[in-house]
């Protein structure tokens, strides 16, 4: 059977050459870079810091200014608490949008627990916040504003220029969460007006468990964990070598090809959103449909719940992920849990509507005859789910009313 | 197959679902929804000297929703209507070997489509 695999924005396969460039600090080459008197400690400390300048790179930074950590949630909460912990006396507001990650708006629970006020920006039905509406929001006491870059649900690309030029004209921090879009699209924290930005090596072909932090030399920032003064005293702990390594060579390939792959990754997803849009009527697509990220598409079809369309895409080989909580959330404990995607529901879909969402992401090596199979199958199972549907029968019924 | 934390048994109903489809001069029908995953159930039952002797279902929702429904209509089915009051969530859910903890409502869904569907057919049997 034909195995596709359109989940890139959940994670990407490692990129070859980063195994070639990171194994050797498995075995041969296994200093702790903390232990730089000797060859081994310089082996790994030399090789951190030439990932550093290869991060550093993608995102127009200087190399000082990137602190490693273990991936986009640390960072994302290193972010948030760190300026939140350091900026205390300045203010104890913070402005982010609706529908940034969970590793950000939850790393404000604590925060608001200590008395910090939030303000959750709207979004538009693409997905957009309003920039005007985030420079109204901006008090004297705020410290922070955090709007992510790319969505991962829905594809969309935030008006991220205009944000950092209210931050700087607010004289507030800005802090964007680029998980989704670095290494896909050009980041560069100069023109964004970033303080603090937010990256993951397994988004674009690296390994996972290596992620980094970009702060502006002078940002006032706290660490969040105790212990020895690596990455300039913000991150303690020794550092994952072999990870660090590998997001270096991610990003050194990401300069390289980033370009090329966007082209062909629109041509990609042009196919696939036309050939849904002419096969499978009542699809209803998400997200912005220009300033969207390359080989992103995301959709909801009415009378057809997302997980069962997920299980049908998966028996027949095809790996995508969905905005449902009842597929998103299967390890969750209680029902509770189960509560439809913060993203749909901020761009307006009826929370019942929401578990019918459907993301495909496609990356470098996905091929057109891939999407094509997509296609051939996804009519199938579509009309499958529909035949159990007991609204759709109602709709059948009533010659084309909804209920 | 078992998929994720869904059994074996639960995909075979999912895949393969019994009893689909609407009984036109149905005894009793009974409707239920989740609101919060959006989730809803219609459960058609015929009722014969006391005895459910037909069940079927259509169902908008996930795997365990679906093969919910599904197991659900295979239990019923030659159950006397007392007998058929007496079914709990559990028992589908068991009888589907376990579903993980954040579907269980999907059995409880279950549950009270039957005994919704068991009140529409007492009303109008009145």
């Amino acid at each position: 059977m034909k195995k596709v695999f359109f989940d890139h924005i959940s994670t990407t396969p490692l990129h070859p050459d980063v195994l070639d460039a990171l194994l050797p600090f498995f075995v041969g080459q296994y200093g702790n870079p903390s232990s730089h008197i000797h060859e081994q400690g310089q082996l790994a400390l030399r090789a951190i810091e030439g990932a550093r300048e290869k991060v550093a790179g993608l995102i127009h930074a200087t190399p000082e200014e990137v602190v490693f950590t273990s991936g986009a949630t640390e960072s994302n909460n290193l972010a948030v608490k760190g300026v939140a912990g350091a900026m205390k006396k300045k203010g104890m507001h913070i402005i982010v949008s609706e529908v940034e990650h969970f590793s950000v708006l939850n790393a404000l629970i604590p925060l608001i627990n200590e008395g910090y006020e939030i303000t959750y920006l709207p979004v538009d039905r693409h997905g957009l916040i309003d920039p005007e509406e985030l420079r109204q929001s901006v008090r004297d006491d705020t410290i922070l504003i955090s709007v992510m870059h790319a969505n991962s649900e829905i594809g969309t690309i935030m008006p991220v220029l205009e944000v950092g030029a209210v931050a700087r004209e607010k004289d507030v921090y800005f802090h964007c969460d680029a998980t989704a879009s670095a290494g896909h699209i050009p980041v560069d924290v100069e023109r964004m007006g970033a303080d603090l930005l937010t990256l993951s090596a397994h988004n674009f072909y690296g390994p996972k468990g290596a992620g980094a932090l970009f702060v502006r030399k002078g940002t006032r920032i706290a660490p969040l964990q105790e212990g020895g003064f690596q990455e300039g005293g913000l991150r303690a702990g020794t550092e994952n070598v072999t990870g660090i390594v590998g997001f270096g060579k991610a990003a050194e390939i990401a300069m390289d090809e980033m370009e090329e792959d966007a082209l062909r990754l629109r041509d990609l997803e042009q196919q696939l959103r036309e050939g849904l849009k002419n096969r499978i009527s009542h699809i209803h697509f998400t997200g912005h449909e220009v300033s969207r990220l390359p080989g992103h598409v995301s959709f909801w079809i009415e009378f057809a719940e997302g997980e069962s369309l997920l299980i049908y895409l998966n028996i027949n080989g095809v790996m995508a992920a969905s905005g449902s909580a009842c597929s998103s959330n299967l390890k969750a404990q209680d029902e509770e849990d189960l509560v439809a995607s913060h993203v749909l529901k901020a761009i307006g879909v009826p929370s019942d509507i929401c578990t019918g969402s459907i993301t495909f992401s496609m990356g470098k090596w996905n091929r057109p005859d891939e999407v094509d199979y997509v296609l051939e199958i996804m009519p199938g199972i579509v009309q499958r789910l529909w035949e159990i549907s007991p609204s759709y029968s109602d709709y059948l019924k009533s010659g084309g009313v909804r209920r | 197959m078992s998929i994720g934390p869904y059994s074996e048994k639960v995909m075979d109903h999912f895949m393969n679902p019994r009893n689909v489809g609407e009984i036109d001069d149905a005894s009793g029908v009974g409707e239920v929804g989740n609101p919060a995953c959006g989730d809803m159930m219609r459960l058609f039952i015929k009722v014969e000297d006391n005895v459910v002797t037909d069940a079927k279902f259509m169902t908008f929702g996930c795997g365990a929703a679906i093969a919910s429904s599904s197991m659900l209509t295979e239990i019923i089915k030659g159950k006397t209507v007392d007998e058929v009051l007496t079914i709990t969530n559990e028992n589908v859910a068991e009888a589907l070997d376990g579903l993980p903890p954040a579907k269980i409502h999907c059995s409880v869904m279950a549950e009270e489509a039957v005994k919704a569907a068991i009140e529409d057919y007492r009303k109008k049997a009145v």
